[in-house]
């Protein structure tokens, strides 16, 4: 019985040493990168970074300006093309669709999702770039916006689905129409977390690269307008880690401490943003 | 009366005919809201009312009892046409508001006119003025929005609690407070039924007693029905009492007699708590 009982006990604890040190790997693997990319991008950025352009080959210092922009730029072209589609394809599937129908959308939106980011990359290059003949910030907004869309889908139908059905019956039976009861009851009760959903959808492809490597391409200048080749943060890092200059790579890592800080900056403002809008709902 | 009687207790035989006789004695002190006859309804292939007759009062409440899942609560639901917000639902028979019938009518218009309270409070996360608002503002209402909010909040016995926070989120009030402010929110577009569906089921005592309180001070300027496991609060809050089983009306009067003398054995086994 005593031998049993040791067993157990040694199982016990045997069992709770591997799930905590697979806890533990997991939170550790996070700080190392933190940690790493603060470490060695934090001693090459400066403010030069923010405001000057990449200098030629040879010549030290310079900066990423133009990718910063040109990442914000792509991103709002994804955001613009991206989020309608689908924050409406999310209300439909959370209010509107029968059975079957869902399941269709609901199942095509993961496949979609599950799609290889360079699929969607050669995708949007044959859509908007083979046609014009030449590399732009269009194209490359195209690919991320895609990508956005199935992220936003599934997340807004969570949200919406979370929303307690009484509030839709309350609504209707003061009248509203169902689509009176979604834009003025649903959406608003969700909104918060549709907001989070989209602004990780955003922050997912804000890193992407392999989709805009033959879209947006990459400029070591400006890229006025919206029909040239563009810097974005990611390609830069690419660029710069394997070019065979100590300069570059500091300066990779300089953009890839930059990367983070703009999605945690965007995470946060969005954050704060959504606990504002609470206050004031509740004071 | 004596006729009236007799035709409940050959019910199963002829429920239409029974019906109309119990309400006649309704009718006698006043009008009649909504008239309903041979209503049957289905959720897809199960039948959940069976050939329903029943007369509601003007001006007075009107208490459904019975076990759960007799029907009580998908009938009321007919009477504001919630059930077609559910798939596979089909209902059959007439249903009369005020002599119009209300399953060609439009539904928006429908439920303006008939208001609704549920089981749980179910306030919007909005402002307690917002919500008040909510069903003046989807109904295009032009006139002195703030006005008539407050009229409304002090006909739920709301306003002196809230008056001085109007702007503050809903979810802040108690439970209680939460289910007058729906019951305001549904006053506010003036309907002239309020459906309650077992509206204290979630609330203590002393709140319930202010809900059955503020029912009696409406009675004057609107139709209530209620759903209600409380047979208690059946007994209080109602002027007349209709009691279902198994989807069927099996008998409907007013409240003190059938209460006291009920005139079906299973009426009689129900109020005496042997079953349910």
């Amino acid at each position: 019985m005593s031998v049993r009982l040791a067993w157990r006990k040694g199982l016990n604890g045997v069992m709770l040493t591997l799930t905590g040190v697979a806890a533990f790997a997991v939170v550790s693997v996070l700080f190392l990168i933190l940690g790493y990319l603060i470490y060695n991008g934090g001693k090459s950025l400066n403010w030069n970074f923010f405001t000057k352009l990449p200098t030629p080959v040879g010549e030290t210092g310079g900066g990423m300006a133009n990718a910063i922009v040109g990442s914000l730029k792509l991103l709002l072209l994804a955001a613009v093309m991206g989020l309608p589609v689908g924050l409406m394809a999310g209300v439909y599937l959370a209010e509107f669709s029968g059975k079957t129908l869902s399941f269709i959308v609901r199942y095509t939106t993961d496949l979609l999702n599950g799609v290889p980011s360079i699929v969607i990359g050669i995708f949007a290059y044959s859509l908007a770039v083979l046609p014009v003949k030449h590399f732009s910030t269009l194209a490359g907004g195209v690919a991320l916006g895609i990508m956005v869309i199935p992220i936003t889908v599934r997340s807004t139908e969570e949200f919406l689905r979370s929303v307690p059905n009484s509030l839709r019956e309350g609504a209707m039976a003061l009248g509203a129409s169902k689509w009176k009861t979604i834009a003025t009851v649903i959406l608003p009760a969700a909104s918060g977390g549709i907001l989070t959903g989209m602004l990780l959808a955003l922050a997912r492809v804000a890193g992407e690269t392999a989709p805009l490597l033959f879209t947006a391409f990459s400029n070591r200048y400006w890229s006025p307008g919206w029909t040239q080749p563009i810097a974005s943060l990611p390609v830069m890092i690419y660029t710069y880690a394997i070019a065979p200059y100590d300069d570059w790579h500091r300066q990779a890592w300089a953009a890839g401490l930059v990367l983070l800080g703009l999605v945690l900056l965007a995470n946060l403002g969005c954050r704060l943003a959504l606990s504002r809008s609470g206050i004031a709902r509740s004071s | 009366m004596a006729s009236a009687a007799q035709g409940k207790i050959e019910m199963t035989l002829a429920p239409h005919a029974r019906t109309n006789d119990s309400s006649a004695a309704a009718s006698s002190t006043s009008a009649v809201r909504f008239e309903i006859a041979n209503l049957n309804f289905y959720y897809g292939p199960k039948q959940a009312v069976f050939s329903l007759n029943l007369k509601i009062p003007v001006n007075r409440v009107t208490a459904l009892i019975g076990p759960s899942g007799c029907g009580k609560s998908t009938f009321l639901r007919t009477l504001n046409r919630m059930n077609e917000t559910i798939r596979n639902t089909r209902v059959e028979g007439s249903i009369l508001l005020d002599g119009q019938s209300i399953l060609g009518m439009d539904v928006v218009n429908l439920r303006r006119r008939v208001g609704m309270v549920f089981q749980r409070p179910n306030p919007f996360p909005k402002s307690i003025y917002e919500n008040v608002a909510y069903g003046l503002r989807i109904n295009g209402y032009k006139g002195n929005l703030s006005e008539h909010v407050e009229k409304s909040l002090r006909r739920a016995a709301l306003w002196e609690e809230v008056k001085d926070h109007l702007h503050k989120s809903a979810f802040a009030l108690s439970g209680g407070q939460q289910q007058r402010l729906c019951i305001a929110r549904a006053l506010a577009v003036d309907p002239e039924v309020l459906l309650l569906d077992e509206p204290c089921s979630a609330l203590d005592p002393v709140t319930t007693a202010k809900i059955e309180e503020l029912m009696f001070q409406l009675k004057d300027s609107c139709t209530m029905t209620i759903v209600t496991h409380n047979m208690q609060q059946a007994a209080r809050a109602s002027d007349f009492t209709a009691f279902m089983l198994d989807g069927k009306l099996i008998e409907h009067n007013e409240t003190s007699k059938l209460f006291t003398t009920p005139h079906d054995p299973r009426t009689e086994a129900y109020i005496t708590g042997r079953f349910g």
